[in-house]
């Protein structure tokens, strides 16, 4: 029960400390909740189903350009337009994921094809002119409001991140005990013998896909309203894509608490570096990578496989 | 037989690889709680009739029907939904999920309720004796359970045909002694078998009749002490006399 007792501590750290951290910290904070919660949304289809999208940009790119472009355009709160990304990049994320699946795409021909999906609306938002082309949209200052997403200070976007993530969590969490959770656990291990048991491999892969992108694309929107601005390499770019999959990876895929506590480790290394390695451009991010080659050559399972005793077993092999 | 009261029914079905026809013109019966031996050299089909019944393979030609509908088409997911489950001769067993999770993936194909399931898998752990290994992971099970857990996972599915893919192979006699008393207390259930099997001991005390492959053909079927004696059945397993 130790480890009920941690949890609670660090929940209510979470909770209670963010007033008196100072700016960097909060900031950095606000990026691990984000990364922690990217990385939660991507675990259920590349952790539990053990699809590895590598474009999970597109759904990110498709929330922050709806909820903007219907704020910016129509005045259309951004709560609303955070729930419209969401249903629009789950219907983007069903089209893949049919279009894959249905004609068995696996493994890395699985990943090939999200990374090309992705690639494909960046460049299309960078060839349209209504969605702001390569200058991509901005958010302009205005009042804040809490109607509009906008706040004042940054205290209330981490306390937003942070309902986020821990929904994200208890979403993982409810999917662990159910029949989706168990049949995609199933899938990742072995679709053939899946199927043989009753599985039905294509929709529950699709049902995953489309919770998985829906959740994505809500981190679009907080992002867009957070930093004011978006434009199609930020937002569709691959590092998105990349983020989120890290995340969950270092910190255990196919584990209710790995991608956030992936975050936890992979935000401060990456900002420590950056701080630590100034006026040489580059550096930090290979003392990243090495971390990452550390991790991942070592803790195959993630930081979770650390944790993991008998009737608990590793969830992922990575190939 | 009747074929009104046949479980499955295949009428003369054929499965081509491209140049290389794996079956040919096979028609064979199960009825309702009867257990079917289909022997055969390596490489005479079985295992290819194995995945044309469970939906991996679509025929060539021919008809299969379970329960009087046809399952030609149908997704392996729909064929076991229907009550036609299956092991895998090489065994699949989801390795890094305990054996109770492996169960209850099987479970699941007749309930959403997650208790509910692993209620119906804690049963048929009980069942079929892995009840005392229910939280280790399926990769750390022996041969002799990962077997066991294969049976496991089918029967959970409550079928109401269940293919075993020889179950037996690799076991010592001991561990073949307990299999067939699963066999046949899952016979006892009602539900009946198409068994594949090499151990002829085995199968020919299991089996109410026997059907024989050879090069993706029938040339025997009957009851297993009159197959046993079959001139075509012999020289196709030690060859022609000279």
């Amino acid at each position: 029960m130790g480890a009920e007792v941690l949890l609670g501590l660090a929940l209510g750290a979470l909770l209670l400390a963010p007033p008196f951290l100072p700016p960097y910290f909060l900031e950095i904070l606000i990026s691990v909740m984000l990364f922690g919660y990217l990385g939660a949304a991507w675990n259920i289809l590349g952790g539990y189903a053990g699809q590895f999208s590598f474009g999970h940009a597109a759904y990110f790119g498709i929330g922050a350009y709806t909820s903007t472009l219907l704020f910016l355009n129509l005045g259309v709160t951004p709560w609303l337009g955070m729930l419209a990304g969401g249903v629009l990049a789950a219907a983007f994320g069903l089209f893949a994921g049919y279009l894959s699946f249905r004609y068995g795409l696996r493994g890395p021909y699985f990943s090939l094809v999200t990374l090309a999906f992705a690639e494909m609306l960046r460049v299309v938002a960078v060839n349209t002119k209504a969605v702001g082309s390569s200058l991509g949209l901005v958010i302009p200052n205005r009042e804040p409001a809490a109607v509009n997403f906008i706040f004042a200070g940054k205290l209330p976007y981490y306390y937003v991140i942070l309902a986020m993530a821990l929904a994200a969590v208890w979403i993982t969490r409810r999917l662990e005990r159910s029949k989706l959770g168990y049949s995609l656990l199933a899938i990742r291990e072995n679709e053939d013998a899946a199927e043989a048991a009753g599985v039905d491999a294509l929709g529950m892969k699709l049902r995953a896909m489309a919770l998985s992108s829906f959740l994505t694309a809500l981190g679009g929107t907080f992002y867009a309203q957070y930093f004011a601005y978006i434009d199609p390499t930020i937002t569709f770019g691959p590092s998105v894509s990349i983020q989120g999959l890290l995340q969950a990876i270092v910190g255990g895929a196919g584990t209710v608490l790995g991608p956030v506590v992936g975050a936890f480790v992979l935000t401060p290394v990456s900002e420590l570096s950056r701080a630590a390695i100034r006026g040489r451009a580059g550096v930090d991010v290979m003392l990243y990578g090495v971390v990452l080659v550390l991790v991942i050559s070592f803790l195959p399972h993630g930081l979770m496989g650390l944790r993991r005793g008998r009737g608990n077993p590793p969830r992922v092999p990575l190939q | 037989m009747d074929t009104r009261l046949s479980l499955l029914q295949l009428d003369s079905v054929t499965k081509r690889f491209g140049g290389l026809t794996a079956v040919s013109r096979f028609s064979l019966t199960v009825g309702a709680g009867e257990i079917v031996g289909l022997i055969g050299p390596n490489g005479a089909g079985k295992t290819t009739v194995f995945h044309l019944l469970s939906g991996f393979h679509a025929p060539t030609e021919g008809a299969i029907r379970f329960k009087g509908v046809s399952v030609v088409g149908a997704k392996p997911h729909q064929i076991c939904r229907r009550g036609l489950a299956r092991t895998f001769q090489i065994v699949q067993p989801f390795v890094n999920l305990t054996t109770l999770e492996n169960v209850m993936v099987g479970a699941f194909n007749r309930t959403d309720d997650a208790a509910a399931a692993r209620e119906r898998a804690l049963e048929v752990l009980e069942f079929v004796g892995l009840g005392a290994r229910r939280d280790v992971p399926a990769r750390a099970l022996t041969l002799s359970d990962r077997k066991r857990l294969e049976m496991a996972r089918g029967l959970a599915t409550r079928p109401e045909l269940l293919l075993l893919d020889e179950v037996m192979a690799g076991l010592n006699p001991t561990e073949i002694e307990a299999i067939i008393g699963l066999i046949r207390r899952i016979h006892a259930q009602g539900v009946a078998l198409l068994i594949i099997e090499h151990v002829m001991q085995a199968i020919m005390a299991l089996s109410q009749r026997i059907v024989v492959l050879h090069h993706g053909e029938k040339i025997a079927e009957g009851r297993p002490d009159d197959v046993a004696r079959d001139a075509r059945v012999i020289e196709a397993y030690l060859g022609a006399r000279t």
